[in-house]
């Protein structure tokens, strides 16, 4: 079957996604192909959850440029796309000397760049703000914020698709050729046709850049590993360590989640295979002596779960640090918008990354504003953060307000059935997980999920063979025990 | 707002119990809130038998347990509410619940908490590795296996040798899968000996001991995961993994207090187990709110959560009423047989206890406490046979747990279980102890149902 639009975005991250969004406000017709069952499978969905403020970049670079705009826009956005967002500013503690220096070269630097309220904070202050911190000083980012980037991704997703981009999961681009009019991309058994091709394809955007012919490229995994501790007030807001030179990533951090959770992490490490998303035992014990270092007095017991995720980096190893965003249209291949190496501040920079692309596709093409562009969304109304006459009104509206499914996070049947029923159409227990945050409290889904299962057998009539963690192979069941 | 004397939060066998012990002690109102849909809390699930040795006397099955706890519990007139989620209690006792026909609130004279406890699961071990699907804790398989008919795996490797981690690896076996290993990190397995011997041993699975998993590996669906020996120090010796093609694995680490609503209410915890701290009285740091069963201490058997509860429940009456609270009964978990089975030994299975009997060439008997030892070990030598407990399904989709009527040959308990399998139980409702299926396969033995439809 060949499908045919006006541009193809490959890759459902949050860039394709932010990208989606952006072009989804001109009268073009647009499709969105990712490889796995839901959106933000990959890095997206695997990182600190952190809008940076933009002073750890190079001024002048892309990276610097549209992270600072990205962070400006952010709360507008998640306000827009009902995306759960708070200013929590962070910290960059200094363990000595050299620490107190590279503190004061980002400080200028952030200015640079356009970062506001940026401050040095002495001993005594860090100590008045945060008794529990360990180091000498730090340097406080006020614009600093965290929030979903699940959602996020979904939110995004979901408003292109209000908004006329038609999403195809499940599947992964296999071959692209140029054509008088565009490309024709084949992706399994079905094939698109269009006049321009957005690669966001993240840590296989150099592969997707290659069957289109260009080999220029290349993606270097580097796996950063995250603990998760359950829910905890004990920091307000993100704590990082001075940066040290040469890594590939911004240190081991504690972060506060939007959630309520605390996480620990990243480690950089480069890797070979960029699906190994695996956890390691010599990184679990650096992490966590590293994260006793920021926060002393951390408690094991407190540990709920562990992830990984992996940074596209264009910088190869021995290199370290960050090489700039590649974002442009290829000359020696018209037609193709390459998005290479977009990697953290990736996320903070999404959106604004989405106008760029706009902006390099309306030079070659006819793009005008639609009259009936929507930017809102709506997500699944959580019930636990309602007020009581609220809660009582929506159980009297819908009885499935009243009954919790996952015992965690109090999250109820009525918000279940919206994520199961959510508009992308992922159906993977994973699609749940993200839009309703089920399972994701400290039974790891050992109450909840045998609850989501006989929802999905007996009210959606899913084969139990069907039900997927995460889509195609990742099959929770086996089937009946009694058929 | 509603008054109860007593209101109780969970209605599994501490709540249950509690719930008599509250009537029994005077109180005049006394409410249990249950989340799911009918009480006896993770009993309905345990379809195997071996509750109710101490209470009872007789070995009964978990629904069989649950459905005389909440039978005792209708008896004293004690009101029941299920589909009820408890999701805030004061330290002044008001009650907020949630249930689909609304936000519910009482004021309660007495609280008992008997909220149970949750699994430690792979996150809260930190095993490193991927994560795929194909990764459960025992209890959740339980669940899913048990009351929900969903297969969980094909070919499974248990880790931990908690007791709902031996119990599942016989209902896998039951169910046609294969289980590969259990893997234990201590030199002594951690549940029941009675468990190791009917749930391991009968069916030949490898337990083991000093090893534990260090790594998992599966892009999708669970395919490896690595086993290594643990030196004294519990750190993996380098050199001894063994890696375990497998589909499953099964987490049996331990269980850990759940005790949300008691941190809600100010009362003080263990900061080590989780569990809410007591008096002798069972009355939490918070006046008037007492707490009993797993929500405190993790127990062996749900024979003492109960007799923990009735203590809970009377003590919550006497403190609406202004009497002296009671000592709450002796810890007697630890009395209970743990280890391995000895070479040469007869484990008796007929109480928890597990006298390890042995038998002269003469058929005298040495080691058991009381004759059911006797003739336990004198029945095992010449034949031994086991109550066979499994599931049917009912026409509308229902299972229906069962067991057989008297025990059967020990070599026959896969042949009936694989035999069982497609049989479908008959139509219309069910009440426990009905006949099923009457001697199916000529043994006089019929299949008895333990649990109502």
């Amino acid at each position: 079957m060949t499908h045919t639009f006006d541009i193809l975005i490959i890759g459902g991250g949050a860039v394709g996604c932010a990208v989606a969004r952006e072009l989804s406000r001109y009268d073009v017709s647009i499709a969105l192909l990712e490889k796995e069952a839901d959106v933000a499978a990959g890095a997206s969905g695997r990182n600190s959850a952190v809008v940076h403020a933009g002073f750890n970049n190079k001024p002048g670079s892309l990276m610097a440029k549209l992270c600072v705009e990205g962070n400006h826009g952010f709360e507008a956005a998640c306000r827009e796309l009902d995306v759960p967002y708070r200013k929590t500013g962070k910290l960059l503690v200094a363990f000595d000397q050299a620490d107190l220096d590279t503190l004061a070269r980002l400080k200028a630097q952030g200015e640079e760049n356009g970062c506001q309220g940026l401050r040095l904070l002495s001993r005594e202050e860090l100590r008045a703000r945060l008794p529990q911190v360990g180091g000498i000083g730090a340097f406080e980012s006020p614009e600093t914020a965290v929030f979903d980037p699940f959602q996020y991704t979904v939110a995004l997703a979901e408003n292109a698709q209000k908004n006329g981009v038609q999403f195809f999961l499940n599947t992964k681009v296999t071959a692209i050729e140029r054509t008088a009019k565009g490309f024709r991309v084949t992706a399994g058994d079905q094939v698109f046709t269009a006049r321009r091709v957005v690669n966001c394809a993240g840590l296989h955007s150099a592969e997707v850049a290659a069957l289109a012919g260009l080999n220029r490229y290349h993606i270097y995994p580097c796996r950063g590993e995250y603990f998760i501790l359950d829910k905890t007030d004990v920091l307000p807001m993100p704590i990082y360590p001075a940066p040290k030179a040469g890594i590939g990533g911004l240190g081991v951090h504690l972060t506060p989640t939007i959630h309520g959770n605390l996480i620990i992490g990243p480690s950089a490490e480069y890797i070979e295979d960029p699906a190994d998303t695996a956890s390691t035992q010599v990184v679990m014990d650096k992490l966590w002596a590293e994260a006793q270092q920021l926060l002393p007095g951390l408690n094991g017991r407190q540990i709920i779960g562990s992830y990984a995720g992996i940074r596209p980096k264009q910088a190869p190893p021995g290199e370290g640090g960050f090489r700039d965003f590649v974002i442009r249209e290829e000359v020696s291949c018209p037609g193709l918008v390459n998005l290479i190496g977009i990697e953290s501040p990736g996320l903070t920079a999404s959106l604004p990354i989405g106008r760029m692309v706009a902006g390099i596709l309306s030079l070659s093409m006819d793009m005008t504003e639609k009259k009936d562009f929507d930017p809102t969304r709506k997500g699944i109304l959580r019930f636990r953060d309602q007020s009581p006459e609220e809660q009582a009104r929506l159980i009297a509206e819908d009885p499935d307000y009243g009954e919790v499914v996952c015992r965690c996070q109090t999250v109820t049947k009525a918000e279940i059935r919206q994520a199961i029923e959510n508009p992308l159409g992922a159906r993977t227990i994973s699609a749940i997980k993200y839009r309703a945050w089920a399972t994701t409290g400290r039974c790891s889904g050992g109450y909840c999920l045998p609850k989501i299962a006989e929802i999905l057998t007996e009210e959606y009539g899913m084969a139990p063979e069907a039900i997927s963690h995460r889509g195609d192979g990742s099959h929770l069941f086996t089937g009946r025990v009694k058929a | 707002m509603k008054h109860y004397d007593v209101v109780i939060i969970g209605g599994g066998p501490g709540g249950l119990a509690a719930a008599k012990g509250a009537k029994e002690n005077g109180a005049k109102s006394v409410l249990v809130l249950e989340r799911d849909t009918k009480v006896g809390g993770i009993l309905n699930q345990c379809i195997h038998d071996g509750f109710g040795l101490i209470r009872y006397g007789s070995m009964l099955t978990g629904p069989e347990y649950a459905l005389r706890a909440e039978k005792e519990a209708a008896e004293v007139g004690a009101e029941v509410l299920t589909g009820a989620m408890v999701t805030g209690l004061t330290a002044d006792r008001v009650v907020t619940a949630m249930t689909r026909q609304g936000l519910l609130q009482a004021k309660a004279g007495a609280v008992v908490l008997a909220t149970g406890c949750r699994e430690r699961t792979r996150g809260a071990i930190a095993i490193p590795g991927t994560r795929p699907a194909g990764i459960y804790t025992a209890g959740a398989a339980q669940n899913l296996m048990n009351t929900k008919n969903l297969m969980v795996g094909k070919r499974v490797v248990i880790l931990g040798s908690g007791d709902i981690g031996l119990i599942m690896a016989r209902r896998l076996t039951l169910e046609g899968a294969t289980v590969l290993a259990v893997i234990e990190a201590r030199n002594q397995p951690s549940g029941l000996e009675r468990n190791v011997n009917q749930c391991l041993y009968d069916f030949s699975i490898p337990l083991h001991l000093g090893h534990t998993i260090t790594d998992i590996q599966g892009r999708k669906r669970l395919e490896v995961v690595t086993m290594s020996r643990l030196d004294e120090n519990n750190r993996p010796i380098p050199g001894t993994e063994t890696v375990i093609p497998c589909d499953t694995l099964l987490l049996s680490v331990g269980l850990i207090p759940e005790n949300e609503i008691a941190v809600q209410a100010g009362a003080e915890l263990d900061p080590v187990t989780n569990g809410t701290v007591t008096d002798e009285h069972l009355q939490t740091s918070v006046p008037g709110i007492f707490a009993c069963g797993n929500s405190r201490k993790v127990l062996d058997l749900a024979d003492f959560v109960s007799l923990q509860g009735i203590t809970a429940g009377r003590n919550a009456a006497a403190f609406v009423r202004g009497l002296a609270l009671e000592k709450m009964p002796e810890e007697t978990s630890n009395a209970m047989a743990k280890g391995l089975p000895q070479p040469g030994a007869i484990t008796c299975i007929r109480c928890p206890k597990g006298c390890r009997v042995t038998v002269s060439p003469d058929g005298t008997t040495k080691g058991n406490a009381c004759p059911k030892g006797e003739e336990y070990a004198l029945q095992e030598q010449k034949a031994p046979s086991r109550v066979l407990t499994t599931t049917l399904l009912a026409p509308n989709g229902t299972l229906i747990p069962v067991k057989t009527s008297r025990p059967i040959p020990k070599d026959q308990v896969t042949v009936w279980a694989k035999k069982l399998k497609p049989i479908p139980a008959p139509a219309g409702p069910i009440r426990p102890g009905q006949i099923l299926l009457r001697d199916p396969f000529g043994m006089k033995v019929d299949i008895l149902a333990t649990g109502k439809h």
